[in-house]
């Protein structure tokens, strides 16, 4: 298993080996996904939708729907504007979505098509939208796709208004329907009102009825986008993901924002709680302080396993972050912070946090690769992995442990149902860590050793 | 009653009927109908498909384990093609030759806005500096990606510079992804390329009397090792496969085997083409999907070779693999027996499976390719009347000349005339649509719509896909199983490989959860109690 990675680390700048990011559009789709009756539309040739596709169904296990503009070689000469055009009235004719939302790839964004134009001089048919958002692929990531898809929606929607209403706008950052669920609940639970942008719940993670639903119930409801400008205050969850919007929506009605990391493990939910709680003004209730209770009654239990282990946590920035400040909270050690992502912002936080918990000789990377993971884990060992699937090879070949978390998991189930956010996702995630701790030991240690009680 | 076909395409505005009207058949009396193939997607019709590069890089350049493939382009299209397609392979040695497997790597020159605007050349360059100084591999593949077409790169002289560099194989394929209308031309990309590079360079003999090259075979699932397997025990060697689970190493000798087996005819024809006119090397279509189908193509390549000791031998492993599978094969059909399914799958698996199926009673209502041409229905003697497009012109097309040193004449025209009469025809393939079920509808390029629809109205008990349209189905209660993938499963191929399919089928189709799909609050007609006053 990846037998030629070797182990002194020569520097590369050319060659990307093994990444651990992908291209914005995939990111857009994903988001585009989360509004209700959307229909997200790749501008360029079909293979790129087609990956994208294929790549969130399997994450997802569910239909990830989406149209392509088909570009040929002509249309890549000429611009791309008759297939919009072709592929707007067809999308509207077959698949009647409320709202198609656009995003370019690195094939329309080379030719220079203006989107903003062609989508003033289209037919869109009473009572429906085209939103669009450019995402070209040499630039940023999937994260970065997101969440300029996002922008997109409030550009073209939310209206400014002196009108204000009781509701908060909440940025979920680049998480799984799972974690949407779990804001929803605690949202509720804290008496928010709340327009949440995008919520892949209930599209992406939607329950087997017999029958299928291209559009399934959930997803934001575009009144919702449109009154965004009416909203109090917006929250970003994950600086990367959810920030530039929030920023967007400020600047286009004048919403200010508190701009969070993901809520992950005890400190970070803290933060997030008591945001709203500043909102709500009320007191947090019970069911939120008992769940943080046992998350922290859960810490405790398993610290003989998690204490001073060294992690290399990959992936999607805020994630990342968001893992490493929980693996602290463990009393674990963040040995390698690795993501595709560029941005030195990743590098930063990550240092913020190591300080804050004077951990020292651990190392924070923007723009990495795994192939470098690898060779850093080949040179100083660490007890587990915690990150997306592509990791698995890497974990086979050193033979430690991995947790999957993250975006993508594209060879193990349920995932994407579950939370890694809140006090209630902190606790799966202790499972999760525990447990792949504890299962290496059992299958690794002597058998005179092996525990019945552990 | 309108026709099936009918109910679907009436849906449709009348642009979009005029176009598809032509992909979707109904098949009667017998007859193949001429059919829409390999033309341009209709924008905004969700389709299925992929793009050129998909089809170079994904499907025929990737299974070759031995080559540094760098695909230069932005990340996306290099990250897609990292371990999605279950090609598997080995590194293993073969006459004292490595061929190393870097299928675990994915590489990408992670283009950047300064490279599209100042020109990727030198990064490439660099990149490849990298690769030799990490890798030393024998080959480096470029794969070119959308924008690298449009800045004008030349990845041919970045390639032709390496070999002078580093003296290894370098080639360049330029296979942008909005060229052609699907995956199709990028096959035709990576065949020309490996007829003009590659196949002859190498001057490593086969050892056996036999020799063949598995064309067409990617090794989902490992399914050519298991095709390889069969015919080791037949005492046949393989050259070469093309491509699953193969290497530059082997692809490079591969003009000295005796006779080409064609598995995927679209993706590979034109290297059997070429090899045919080029080595004089003859081809014949196998099936090795499914129980008849493996024993046809197996008893066909002993009727070619016309050894009686070979022939005996063909036939002895027949019977022993019958043997051995009987008792599980009797035990499926006995369940799966009149069961129907769909098909859509990419360029012959429509066809190969609809033999396995037949194998367990399950008969096929609806079968579509996502990138074929007319040929792969309707078989290659319509090749001459197929019209070129703008889009099929613009897909470089080669004629090779006749290879003086390694021409050879296995078989003479009288001998391919006898072979002829007793069922083995060279060179050729009959497509699809001739063996399909009066009725049975054939769809080109089967949309998301038109799955939907066609699902709702011929309610097949299974559908057999890819993972776009799996849960398409799925969430509508039919069963669905992805055949490029083989949903984690396989191999398929061969009669081992028949038995693990048909329980992979029956498992599906026996779930418990089916039964556990309507909660027991909804099967309850309506809410009962009384009427207040009556009591």
């Amino acid at each position: 298993m990846l037998d030629y990675t070797t182990n002194e680390v020569a520097e590369r700048h050319a060659l990307c080996i093994n990444p651990a990011k992908t291209c914005q559009p995939v990111g857009a789709m994903y988001a585009a996904l989360g509004v209700h009756k959307c229909l997200p539309h790749s501008h360029g040739s079909q293979g790129c939708c087609a990956f994208h596709r294929m790549f969130l169904t399997r994450h997802f296990k569910d239909p990830a729907v989406a149209t392509s503009s088909s570009f040929t070689e002509g249309a890549s000469v000429f611009g791309g504007g008759s297939n919009l055009k072709t592929a707007t009235k067809n999308i509207f004719d077959l698949y009647k979505p409320d709202i198609i939302a656009v995003h370019t790839t690195c094939l329309s964004e080379t030719i220079g098509d203006d989107l903003n134009a062609l989508i003033t001089d289209m037919e869109i048919p009473e009572g429906k939208y085209m939103v669009h958002c450019n995402t070209p692929s040499y630039k940023g990531s999937h994260v970065t796709g997101y969440s300029n898809m996002i922008s997109g929606f409030i550009n073209y929607l939310a209206k400014k208004t002196d009108k204000k209403s009781d509701k908060v706008c909440v940025f979920p950052g680049f998480v799984n329907p799972g974690d949407m669920r779990e804001y929803k609940k605690l949202l509720k639970a804290m008496n928010i009102s709340f327009t949440m942008l995008p919520d892949t719940s209930g599209v992406m993670d939607s329950p087997m009825t017999g029958k299928y639903e291209m559009y399934p119930a959930g997803g934001t409801k575009i009144e919702d986008i449109i009154q965004l400008g009416e909203c109090r205050k917006s929250i970003a969850l994950g600086s990367f993901a959810s920030e530039p919007s929030a920023e967007v929506l400020k600047k286009k009605c004048g919403v200010n924002f508190s701009s969070l990391p993901l809520p992950m493990g005890v400190e970070a939910t803290d933060q997030f709680i008591m945001t709203l709680q500043e909102l709500s003004k009320e007191e947090v209730p019970y069911e939120v302080e008992e769940e943080r209770g046992q998350l922290i009654d859960i810490m405790l239990d398993i610290h003989p396993y998690t204490f001073g282990k060294k992690v290399a946590i990959y992936g999607d920035p805020d994630t990342v972050l968001g893992i490493a400040a929980f693996v602290l909270e463990l009393g674990m050690i963040p040995k390698f912070m690795l993501t595709g992502t560029p941005g030195a912002a990743f590098e930063h936080k990550a240092n913020e946090l190591l300080n804050k918990f004077a951990m020292e000789d651990c190392i924070a990377k923007a723009e990495g690769d795994l192939f470098l993971l690898h060779q850093w884990i080949k040179n100083d060992k660490v007890d587990l992995l915690i990150g997306t699937t592509h990791g698995k090879t890497i974990a086979r070949a050193e033979d430690i442990p991995l947790v999957r978390m993250g975006f993508p998991i594209i060879d193990r189930y349920v995932h994407s149902y579950q939370p890694l956010v809140g006090y209630k996702g902190a606790i799966r995630m202790a499972e999760m860590i525990a447990g792949a701790v504890m299962d290496y030991q059992d299958s690794h240690c002597d058998e005179k050793d092996l525990e019945t009680v552990m | 009653m309108n026709s099936v076909r009918d109910q679907v395409l009436d849906q449709y505005n009348s642009r979009v009927y005029k176009n598809r009207k032509e992909h979707v058949l109904t098949k009667v009396d017998d007859k193949t109908e001429e059919i829409g193939a390999n033309t341009r997607t209709i924008p905004g019709i969700m389709s299925q498909r992929g793009c050129c590069y998909a089809g170079c890089k994904g499907v025929v350049l990737g299974p070759i384990k031995d080559a540094v493939i760098i695909v230069h382009g932005p990340i996306g299209c290099s990250y897609y093609a990292w371990g999605t397609r279950r090609h598997k392979a080995e590194a293993d040695e073969r006459d004292g030759e490595q061929a190393k497997s870097y299928l675990e790597y994915c590489f990408s020159t992670d283009m950047q806005e300064a490279d599209i605007v100042f020109g990727g050349e030198k990064k490439l360059r660099q990149a490849i500096t990298e690769a030799m100084s990490i890798f030393d591999p024998t080959a480096i593949f470029i794969c070119s990606t959308c924008p690298v077409g449009l800045i004008g790169d030349d990845i041919h002289a970045v390639a032709r510079w390496a070999e002078e560099e580093y003296k290894i194989k370098c080639i360049g394929f330029s296979c942008e992804g909005y060229k052609g209308v699907s995956q199709s031309a990028g096959h035709h990309i990576a065949n020309n390329q490996l007829i003009r590079y590659i196949i002859g360079t190498g001057d490593k003999k086969p050892k056996k009397q036999f020799t063949v090259n598995i064309l067409g075979e990617y090794n989902i699932g490992g399914d050519g090792w298991e095709v390889e397997k069969l015919l080791k025990r037949c005492g046949i060697e393989v050259v070469s496969v093309f491509t699953g689970g193969s290497s530059y190493r082997d692809i490079k000798n591969s003009h000295f085997a005796d006779l080409n087996l064609v598995q995927c005819h679209r993706s590979i024809n034109y290297v059997a083409d070429m090899m045919y006119d080029k080595y004089g090397i003859d081809w014949i279509k196998v099936n090795f999907i499914g129980v008849e189908s493996c024993t046809t193509s197996l008893r066909s390549i002993g009727e070619y070779f016309g050894d009686e000791g070979l022939k005996r031998r063909i036939e002895e492993v027949i019977a022993d693999e019958i043997v051995s599978t009987y008792d599980e094969m009797q035990f499926l059909k006995s369940r799966l027996k009149g069961k129907t399914a769909a098909l859509y799958v990419g360029g012959s698996r429509s066809h190969h499976y609809q033999a396995l199926l037949k194998d367990f009673g399950i008969s096929t209502v609806l079968a579509g390719y996502e990138f074929a041409h007319r040929d792969d229905y309707e078989g290659r003697e319509v090749i001459p009347t197929i019209k070129t497009d703008a889009d099929s012109k613009n897909i470089e097309s080669i004629q090779v000349e006749k290879d003086e040193k390694f021409y050879k004449v296995y078989l003479n025209d009288q001998q391919k005339e006898e072979l002829k009469e007793k069922g083995v025809v060279l060179n050729y393939y009959e497509g699809m649509a001739k063996g399909m079920d009066e009725g049975a509808i054939i769809c080109d390029d089967l949309n998301h719509f038109e799955t939907e629809e066609f699902l709702r109205i011929l309610k097949p008990d299974i559908f057999f896909s890819g993972i776009k349209d799996k849960f398409v189905a799925q969430k509508s209660g039919i069963l669905s199983r992805q055949l490029h993938s083989y949903d984690y499963s396989g191999p398929y191929a061969g009669f081992q490989g028949a038995v693990i399919f048909g329980k992979d089928v029956l498992m599906g189709l026996s779930t418990p959860a089916w039964a556990l799909i309507r909660a027991p609050w909804k099967q309850i007609p309506s809410l009962s109690g009384s009427l207040g006053g009556e009591e």
